[in-house]
């Protein structure tokens, strides 16, 4: 993939049924651009995180708030952009999940799992308050086979 | 694919099958249902069958952690059979494969219980 496509731009209302609204855009996405089902399935992991998060710790689920979502294909790369309307967080607070005393807490593994599953996560501050996130994901193929691609 | 939740026993064991996604507000908080449910009824063996299930989240992953905590609290022992690929890349990345007993057959692990 070589071209560089339009992005598509979502405006949700914050509840999670929206959830399976932004994956079907990126499988519907994916599709187009030629992706692997693997691929797509990692990419889907790290959306349904990020969107949760604006959703829950950024709107706190209030509908009236909303959560912004881009997806753009950039040469190889697939980039994603997730924002929220709500106070902003600071992502350094957030405790290691792999530290022995937090591996039995029941949350605080979503970014490590974007993190893990994308090839570069970035936050930032929204002029009007709230979170950006963004994120790239190379959609070049890489050998190795099923699995690795995603790594 | 919706989120449901079976149970079924295999002699004292009660085997929790997942379906579907389980993430958050939907297959997370009927997965911790049926487990409490089971934990109430005063099951002290759950065997959870995630051979169905195509997504875990993180919301998902907490619920399970919190069940296998909430479980060993109240002296029973929850165990995981059946793992897709994809459902252990998940809990591997976290180190929570480490935390789980995990079989890849379900006579094995209930034989497990003892």
């Amino acid at each position: 993939m070589t071209e560089t496509s339009g992005p598509i731009l979502l405006w949700l209302s914050s509840r999670y049924e929206n959830l399976e609204l932004a994956q079907a855009v990126l499988s519907h996405l994916c599709r187009q651009a030629g992706v692997g089902e693997e691929t797509e399935h990692w990419i889907g992991v790290a959306l349904r995180e990020a969107v949760a998060n604006a959703i829950k710790h950024g709107n706190h689920q209030d509908p009236g708030k909303r959560v912004y979502l881009s997806f753009r294909l950039e040469g190889d790369d697939l980039m994603i952009v997730v924002g929220d309307e709500g106070e902003g967080f600071e992502p350094g607070d957030v405790p290691d999940p792999l530290a022995p005393e937090n591996q039995l807490k029941t949350s605080g593994r979503g970014i490590f799992y974007m993190k893990t599953f994308m090839d570069d996560v970035s936050f930032s501050r929204g002029e009007l308050g709230g979170t950006i996130l963004a994120m790239r994901k190379s959609l070049r193929p890489v050998e190795g086979g099923k699995g690795v691609e995603t790594r | 694919m919706k989120s449901t939740v079976t149970t079924r026993d295999a002699g004292d064991v009660k085997i929790i099958e997942l379906h579907g996604k389980i993430t958050i507000g939907a297959g997370d908080q009927q997965m911790r249902e049926a487990i409490h449910a089971a934990l109430n009824g005063g099951c002290r063996k759950l065997l959870v069958d995630m051979k169905d299930v195509s997504t875990i989240d993180s919301s998902g992953v907490g619920e399970l952690v919190g069940c296998f905590t909430t479980a060993t609290h109240k002296g029973a022992k929850l165990k995981l059979v059946n793992l897709p690929p994809k459902i252990s890349d998940v809990l591997t990345v976290t180190q929570l494969i480490t935390v789980f007993d995990v079989f890849q057959d379900e006579k094995e692990a209930v034989a497990s219980f003892g």
